[in-house]
């Protein structure tokens, strides 16, 4: 090599550290996913306006004898919250649901358009693109329906306190019954468990995504229901496509549930039990397996070329 | 200082080759045309030479291997591939933000300038850009980045004349300064033959000529032969005859002009002439394979 070649060949001096320089493109390409997806959060955000307008009319179609009744009896202090849990449930999968449909468009979309060329032209490597847009899923949606659900319950909370007032009740005695932290806590632990134990079925449709040169949504459902029907076929080798389905509902069901078998709803934050929840060996075992499949994912957006 | 350096460069798609035993050598500071017909390997060449797919051979470009470093390597290289691969959802100037952000090169004062010269405006989507005026733009974002080596796969494919012409006006007025080095594919020779400082021509995988403008024009040369002299023209071996209202046009290789002045009218051939005359006998075989 000669002197000039060598100078050449050093890494472009940068002013800032770098990891300084790897956050900030980091945080453009999650800006980039959002300006390009925005269903992201225009969906849940319009689940989480009609569930503020429902509960909106629920509250005001109650009459002021049901109120008093409900104040009376703090028996009834679970049934109250339980509106405020659905509006979080609804919101909830419906980033579930976009979750599912961005994932399986993030790597598939910029082929079909070419513009992966585009974006190939920049300083930005493989592995950072694609841990972009695994970090959709698996970091921001959680974030953005925790945003959402906070956000609706105080709309909820603000507005019925003040039907409440108009009808001549002190709104605090509501307040008293309404744990809405204690929502927030189950919320945060469920979305924390939900993104480790889905981590490996995005991981999954980000690969097809990566792979599959058009519908990768069959792609992606095709061995799922193969290992489905052949396990059912065959009799006693049905741990397959078990282990499947719990990989999908256990999302959902563990961390609001009581007991190895979901037996009851979590109701305090005594049932909570994040050992066995985050200690099974399913968490850690689907997050290897994630790895593996994200790991794919990188290699085949290096290697794909435009559809 | 070298800036690209491919030897033996294989690329073969099944049972088609690609790219059969490159070798291209491009110095900081030219403007290379990769002129070739359709299918003849040139994007597979550039894409090889920023990254986008993986070669047999060597190949270095700015001192990097860039198949396995090419997030380091798109710091120092633009690529144009062809019109309309700008991501068609976004708008203008979150194209520039996005550049802004991960490009540490990238001047957005700067494409801002060259934009205010179009009549592209910053809140439009690039889907409602024409062909054109989303050329400008990639243009206007590429020339605004301090890279060393600008690599264009056929970047102005799709578009009319007047854009076309534009296009290579700006890029030579207003980017090239001497140091940076620009390599430019095209299969229209004509486009491009009047910025070039060199030009390789590349026909199903291989290397026909790789040379210099200098030397291009010091070593082809067209003689315009009547009737009389045509049997004389013929014995001196042109590379290629052709007929034009009734006159012979015949162009050689190497042979000295006071012996061409002899036969007929002396002229400088255009680079695709050349092309034609190069290409031609390969297109011949081929036809008779």
């Amino acid at each position: 090599m000669t002197p000039e070649s060598e100078h050449l060949s050093e890494v472009p001096a940068a002013t800032a550290p770098p990891w300084r320089a790897h956050a900030q493109t980091f945080y453009w390409l999650i800006r980039r996913e959002l300006w390009e997806h925005r269903v992201l959060y225009l969906a849940p955000t319009a689940v989480a306006a009609f569930g503020v307008v429902g509960m909106l009319v629920g509250s005001l179609v109650l009459s002021n004898a049901e109120r008093a009744a409900r104040l009376a009896d703090p028996a009834q202090a679970y049934d109250y919250m339980e509106p405020y849990g659905f509006v979080a449930g609804t919101v909830f999968l419906s980033g579930v649901v976009v979750s599912i449909l961005y994932s399986l468009a993030a790597l598939n979309g910029e082929r079909r358009d070419r513009s992966i060329l585009f974006w190939k032209s920049l300083p930005v490597s493989d592995r950072m693109t694609v841990l972009s847009k695994a970090a959709v899923p698996a970091l921001l949606m959680p974030v953005i329906v925790f945003a959402l659900v906070v956000v609706a319950q105080l709309v909820v909370l603000v507005l019925t306190s003040l039907v409440w007032l108009a009808n001549g009740f002190d709104p605090r005695l509501m307040w008293a019954q309404l744990d809405l932290p204690f929502l927030w806590t189950v919320l945060a632990y469920g979305l924390a468990f939900m993104t480790l134990w889905h981590a490996p079925i995005f991981a999954w449709l980000l690969l097809v995504s990566a792979w599959a040169r058009r519908v990768p949504f069959l792609w992606a459902l095709a061995p799922l229901v193969a290992i489905g029907v052949i396990g059912r076929l065959a009799s006693g080798a049905t741990s397959a496509p078990n282990l499947l389905e719990r990989r999908f509902t256990r999302g959902f069901t563990g961390p609001f549930t009581v007991g190895s078998r979901g037996e009851a709803p979590v109701q305090t934050l005594a049932d909570l039990d994040p050992a066995r929840l985050f200690g099974q060996p399913g968490v850690w075992i689907g997050l290897i397996v994630a790895a593996l499949f994200l790991f794919a994912a990188i290699r085949l957006r290096r290697t794909r070329s435009p559809i | 200082m070298t800036c690209i350096r491919a030897r033996g460069l294989r690329k073969a798609f099944g049972p088609t080759v690609a790219l059969d035993g490159v070798d291209l050598t491009v110095e900081a500071g030219r403007i290379v045309g990769l002129i070739g017909p359709n299918g003849a390997g040139k994007s597979t060449a550039l894409h090889a030479i920023v990254g986008l797919t993986a070669c047999e051979g060597e190949l270095e470009v700015l001192g990097r291997d860039p198949w396995t470093r090419r997030g380091q390597l798109m710091h120092d290289v633009c690529f144009i591939a062809d019109v309309a691969v700008l991501p068609r959802w976004m708008r203008v100037g979150q194209a520039l933000d996005f550049m802004a952000g991960v490009h540490p090169r990238f001047d957005r004062a700067r494409a801002e300038g060259f934009l205010a010269r179009t009549t592209i405006r910053q809140a439009s989507k690039i889907r409602d850009l024409s062909k054109g005026m989303v050329t400008q733009l990639h243009l206007a974002l590429i020339m605004a980045v301090d890279v060393k080596l600008l690599v264009l796969d056929e970047p102005t494919l799709g578009l009319d004349i007047l854009y076309r012409k534009q296009f290579y006006d700006t890029l030579l007025n207003d980017y090239f300064d001497g140091d940076r080095t620009i390599l430019v594919s095209t299969h229209d020779v004509a486009e491009v033959e009047h910025i070039l400082t060199d030009v390789v021509f590349l026909d199903r995988g291989r290397v026909v000529l790789d040379s210099s403008m200098e030397d291009v024009e010091g070593r082809y040369l067209e003689v315009v032969v009547g009737p009389d002299r045509i049997a004389a023209a013929r014995a001196l071996r042109p590379l290629n005859e052709r007929t034009l209202l009734g006159r012979s046009i015949l162009l050689f290789d190497g042979v000295a002009r006071d012996q061409l002045a002899a036969l007929g009218e002396v002229r400088t051939p255009g680079l695709a002439d050349i092309f034609v005359a190069l290409m031609g006998g390969t297109q011949a075989t081929r036809e008779a394979a």
